[in-house]
């Protein structure tokens, strides 16, 4: 806004000989406006899925099937579907599954792509360009083009319907991208600190954890955020892995605990999806900063 | 910090030092690649096989009979493409994946203008409504839209009825439907492109603007001469890139649609699953997703090249 009022006033004196500068701030000030126009338009596209899942949650069933209601708006809230939810039937289970997958996930993830992009940014060796370029190509493998074989394979080795599966096989789409943005962080470090580190006899371990590991923390956050937030959020692999009840995790325990046959507790439904939502919208809330500087490293221009 | 250049660079200075204790450098550093090779080798056995080698062996299983037993060669392509359901798919995975990513990009486009041109204070406030539902899971946020689209008491059919329209069979009609799996995509993905275009016009410099409003520059042709060409590689990756996962999404159409009506909304990742999971056909499912594999590699060698430039750019 004080830009615009600066400019107005430059222009102002001046307004007969050069009426193009006075037309700059009136198009700056109707910028303004059609931007705050054009943001309201998204913001009410983009929060009217949550906020219709929010008033759903709120509802009784007889609520919910009365058809004469303005259907966006509760009239008389009720958490009885979110006390249902935490108490009867599985959704605890599946909650504790889906946090025991993740924070598994995550530390596997972490400890794999931190000891790599550590001996691929700093120690070269045979192949390791290629395997850089590799671990970037693997990122863009998706997860539809394999769940064939690998259910082959989970197969064979007895792993089918086992909540373990998911630990194993979520790290192949997690691995890869944190692998890649640690690279880019773990270069951006100057050489002069691993010489000095050397200098005073530190070993390679060392040299990661007592230097690459504090002065990468943010980029180590960046990743950490992705890897929960992807194996949060993974569902074809619990759908094609994971059959009864006390396996599954959130993603897919929803729908198949709620949905009997026809009969759907959109109540219940949604409050369940209001929880299952919630981590990664508190973790967004609070780290969101870290992610993006992360995740557009590779957007900015240094 | 001798051994810190050998490997990297011949630089001169090293060298000078070096003849006295040339073996034990050179052992160094064997040791040290020898030690970083251990360090990939976790990586390595993710990748190698969990990545590579299923892919492999997804190409070995699409030529086997259905019931795993007999070698068919390339049988199971030719049956798939001479299915009309299968004509489909391949139709509906190029709509559903064009039409989103162009989308989501223009959407993206305009809210991170919009974005830069708020004052710096407001800007986190709407950023952060605006991240909403690329933050929520997509399994999770599409049984909200699945809830809205519903035949019976869709929250929207309610709001057409208020403005005197018929209400709409969202999910039943072919037509809406590919609107819908569409909408939810662009929905849910359009954020991602907001960021990444608003952190790569964060960085175009201020000077060239200047420069451009010296010369008389429209806001159009500032746009079209300096935003844009700024831009183009950003755009070119984020875009190559989504091309990439909206392709091969599986979660939005599974959840809202099943592929349905009348098979009108499949795509590869969804068929494939009907196909080699719940139908049991393993082969003819492996087949299905291999199909993705060509378009999918060769926008990943445009992604790649992107990529590599960017990063010239960067470093020099």
């Amino acid at each position: 806004m004080s830009v615009t009022a600066a400019a107005g006033a430059a222009a102002a004196p001046a307004a007969p000989l050069y009426r193009k500068v006075g037309s700059i701030r009136r198009e700056r000030r109707w910028a303004l406006i059609g931007a705050y126009v054009a943001l309201a338009v998204f913001v009410v596209f983009f929060l009217t899925p949550p906020f219709h899942m929010l008033m759903t949650s709120l509802k009784s069933s007889a609520e919910i099937a009365d058809l004469s209601n303005n259907p966006w708006i509760v009239r008389s809230p009720t958490l009885e579907n979110y006390w249902a939810l935490l108490n009867h039937g599985s959704y605890p289970r599946h909650f504790l599954n889906s946090v025991i997958v993740t924070l598994s996930t995550v530390a596997i993830t972490m400890v794999i792509s931190l000891l790599a992009a550590f001996a691929l940014a700093r120690m070269r060796f045979w192949g390791s360009a290629t395997l850089a370029t590799g671990v970037f190509l693997t990122y863009l493998v998706p997860e539809t083009l394999l769940f064939i074989p690998l259910f082959q394979t989970i197969g064979s080795l007895g792993l089918y319907n086992n909540l373990w599966a998911m630990v194993l096989l979520y790290p192949t789409i997690t691995v890869p991208f944190c692998t890649w943005i640690m690279i880019g962080y773990f270069s951006s470090i100057p050489k002069e600190l691993d010489e000095a580190a050397l200098i005073d006899g530190a070993n390679h371990f060392q040299m990661l954890w007592k230097i690459f590991i504090p002065v990468a923390l943010p980029g180590i956050l960046a990743a950490t955020i992705f890897a929960f937030t992807v194996s949060w959020a993974q569902f074809l692999y619990p759908m094609v892995f994971l059959v009864s009840s006390e396996q599954m995790v959130l993603t897919v325990g929803i729908v198949s605990d709620l949905i009997r046959g026809d009969t759907f507790q959109w109540g219940m439904i949604m409050a369940g999806a209001i929880m299952a939502a919630l981590p990664p919208l508190l973790i967004y809330a609070f780290l969101m900063d870290y992610y993006i500087a992360g995740l557009t490293a590779g957007a900015t221009k240094g | 910090m001798a051994d810190g250049n050998v490997l990297t660079a011949p630089a001169p200075a090293p060298v000078a030092v070096a003849p006295a204790r040339t073996g034990a450098l050179r052992r160094l550093a064997r040791r040290r690649s020898t030690l970083a090779f251990v360090m990939t080798v976790p990586l390595l056995t993710v990748i190698g096989g969990l990545v590579v080698w299923p892919f492999f062996y997804a190409i070995y299983l699409s030529m086997l009979n259905k019931r795993m037993t007999r070698f068919v060669g390339l049988d199971n392509f030719a049956f798939l493409l001479s299915r009309e359901t299968f004509q489909l798919v391949i139709m509906q995975s190029v709509i559903f994946a064009v039409g989103a990513v162009v989308a989501k990009a223009l959407i993206g486009f305009i809210l991170a203008h919009v974005l830069h041109a708020l004052p710096a204070k407001g800007q986190r406030k709407w950023r952060g409504m605006l991240l909403v539902p690329w933050v929520i899971p997509p399994a999770i946020s599409t049984l909200a839209w699945w809830w809205l689209f519903d035949p019976s008491y869709s929250a929207i059919n309610w709001l057409l009825m208020g403005i005197g329209a018929p209400p709409v069979a969202w999910l039943g009609e072919p037509g809406w439907a590919r609107f819908a799996v569409i909408l939810v995509n662009v929905w849910y993905g359009a954020p991602f492109f907001m960021i990444m275009y608003l952190a790569a016009l964060k960085s175009v410099p201020d000077q060239l603007y200047e420069a451009a409003a010296i010369d008389g520059a429209t806001g159009w042709q500032k746009l079209r001469y300096v935003t844009l060409p700024m831009m183009k590689n950003i755009i070119a990756i984020t875009v190559l890139f989504s091309l990439i996962v909206t392709f091969a999404n599986f979660d939005i159409v599974r959840i809202l649609t099943n592929g349905g009506p009348q098979d009108r909304t499949h795509i590869f990742g969804t068929y494939a699953f009907q196909v080699g999971i719940q139908s049991g056909d393993i082969p003819l499912g492996a087949a299905v997703s291999l199909f993705m594999f060509p378009v999918l590699a060769l926008l990943a060698v445009f992604v790649l090249r992107d990529v590599s430039r960017r990063s010239k750019e960067m470093a020099g």
